[in-house]
């Protein structure tokens, strides 16, 4: 047993260096004064994130990534809130099935997904645009959404909102003024996760965008250039930056959603 | 779907029905279910009725024929590329189960009152953005790249290893680095659910600890083993990224072939009939893995 003990976090640190180092090297070599991605590294150099600052394309791919990314997280926590609500609150015929259709993104080769909603958008002679990669992403998000807001209601207790409409309150109002301030932080935490995974999202996107690419399709196209490598590290730091902030305040709104839970409980002992 | 139903039923318990648990519910739910049917259910249905078609340049034949599968299962370039895709995401799934079941143990039963920090500190790297992952890979493994370069300081080769990137080998490194948190989750929340005073009952009886852990953790922690399995296996057959920047002529896998028929080639009804035949049998597949595994168990019982 000793000997497993002193195995077993040497093998986590091992893995956690496997898991880490490759990502820190996007930052590492973007600081670095040399177009090769070759340790001794070169110096230390802004030059990478200055030249990103005028770049006309990048910066339109930013703006589109921001108009999709916002979208995204709008839409698939709207949905989300709905189903998971009706998950957490109701007893109903059919709720595997339904709950099963809408968390199939997950158990799909996204590729499938991307061509069978290409098909669809083309067959109906619709035009590609930042408007199917919403509705694309969408879709692929939900599941995400829906994961963090079936946590965040699971355990709300009931008994409130009873309460709230025996004393008169609409089911609206009972919403807005009871549930809504319990639930808010894991609202908030779906949120930001939809947003980063529609940031860092590619094949959807790829495949269902028209002339306007996200942030990740114009990364796509750079990849083919070496001289282009360093540039799109700097901007790969940056996004890496973004979601790592992201990730850690729905992490921390995801806590909140909790122990507003345990205290809510606490009365009822 | 049930409320369509609904108006044949006599006006009272119609509204009687309405005002039930089970009306609210399908009523909440339907927002979401409903668009998940129209851009989920429905595309896929789509590919399916493509795939018994076929295509004469832009214009597309709606009699039924088995041709494109005949073309899907019977080309030696579809097979290759199926298989080969096959045995990509088997290898990726056993080595990252196998990777991630210490990890998920060491949260469960060594986190402390810590574990949220642990899963969320592995989860980490796995949400940030996947394509510049598979970059770094490539940055890694390249002719120039740093595992070369590091090892030819290091004096252990004289001149950069050429079989490190654009093979099947880089692809499932790859994929393993994908792909790590999303087998660990699953694993600990199955470890979490076991009760610990089953371990301390085995451990009174006198066994020790590789059989308590091959009778008890391991039994009961299947679920969380299996689906783990299914999470990065299904996704991963058909991953495009991935061998596009590393694969090379020798990781092409079948999202390639896939993409080309509807990009290029331009033959949807094939590249559909691809994708159908992917689904199945990686579908057919996991059935096949999941009762296995349920069958090893219950040997080791």
């Amino acid at each position: 047993m000793s000997g497993r003990l002193r195995l077993l976090p040497v093998f986590v640190a091992a893995y956690l260096l496997f898991l880490y180092a490759p990502i820190l090297l996007i930052p590492i070599f973007s600081f670095n004064n040399a177009a090769s991605t070759t340790f001794p590294l070169a110096g230390f150099t802004w030059k990478w994130y200055v030249t990103l600052a005028g770049n006309t394309v990048m910066l339109d791919a930013a703006r589109n990534s921001l108009i999709v990314g916002v979208s995204v997280s709008i839409l698939a926590t709207l949905f989300g809130i709905c189903a998971a609500r009706a998950i957490t609150r109701y007893d109903f015929r059919g709720k595997r099935l339904t709950s099963g259709l809408i968390m199939a993104p997950l158990f799909l080769p996204e590729i499938i997904v991307a061509i069978s909603l290409l098909m669809i958008v083309l067959a109906m002679g619709a035009e590609l645009s930042l408007l199917t990669v919403i509705l694309g992403q969408t879709v692929f998000c939900i599941p995400y959404s829906m994961a963090v807001l079936v946590s965040g209601f699971e355990g709300f207790d009931r008994s409130l909102e009873e309460a709230s409409q025996d004393l008169g309150e609409t089911a609206f109002g009972t919403f807005r003024r009871v549930t809504l301030p319990v639930v808010a932080p894991a609202i908030l935490s779906s949120l930001l996760v939809a947003f980063t995974i529609s940031l860092d999202e590619f094949i959807l996107a790829f495949f269902l965008t028209g002339t306007q690419q996200t942030l990740p399709v114009y990364i796509w196209g750079q990849l083919r250039f070496a001289a282009k490598l360093p540039s799109v590290l700097a901007l790969g730091s940056l996004m890496l930056l973004a979601s790592v902030f992201l990730l850690t305040l729905a992490e921390i709104f995801r806590r909140r959603a909790e122990s507003r839970k345990i205290l809510q409980e606490v009365p009822h002992g | 779907m049930t409320a369509v139903a609904e108006p044949s039923l006599p006006p009272a318990t119609a509204r009687q029905w309405r005002r039930s648990e089970e009306a609210r519910g399908l009523a909440l739910i339907s927002p979401t279910f409903l668009y998940a049917l129209a851009l989920l259910f429905l595309p896929v249905l789509i590919v399916f009725l493509y795939s018994f078609w076929t295509q004469d340049y832009l214009t597309i034949d709606r009699t039924f024929t088995l041709e494109n599968y005949r073309q899907a299962l019977g080309e030696p370039i579809y097979q290759d590329l199926l298989a080969r895709s096959l045995y990509i995401s088997l290898t990726v799934s056993v080595i990252t189960v196998v990777l991630s079941y210490p990890i998920a143990w060491f949260i469960s039963f060594h986190g402390g009152l810590n574990k949220n920090f642990w899963l969320f500190v592995i989860t980490i790297p796995c949400w940030t953005s996947y394509l510049l992952r598979v970059m770094s890979w490539k940055v890694i493994l390249g002719y120039q790249g740093v595992m070369n370069t590091g090892l030819m300081k290091l004096g252990i080769i004289e001149q950069p290893l050429t079989s490190l990137l654009y093979n099947a080998n880089a692809v499932i490194i790859t994929l393993v680095h994908s792909w790590a948190a999303f087998a660990i989750l699953p694993i600990f929340i199955s470890l979490e659910k076991i009760d610990r005073s089953l371990i301390e009952a085995a451990a009174d009886l006198g066994d020790g600890p590789i059989r308590r852990f091959f009778r008890i953790v391991l039994p009961l922690s299947m679920p969380g083993v299996i689906s783990a399995f299914l999470i990065v296996m299904i996704p991963t057959v058909g991953d495009y990224v991935t061998p596009q920047l590393v694969g090379g002529k020798e990781g092409v896998m079948i999202a390639s072939a896939i993409q080309a028929n509807f990009g290029k080639a331009a033959n949807w009804p094939l590249g559909a009939a691809l994708s159908v035949t992917t689904m199945v049998i990686v579908t057919l597949l996991a059935g096949a893995i999941v009762l296995g595994l349920r069958l090893v168990v219950r040997g080791i019982r």
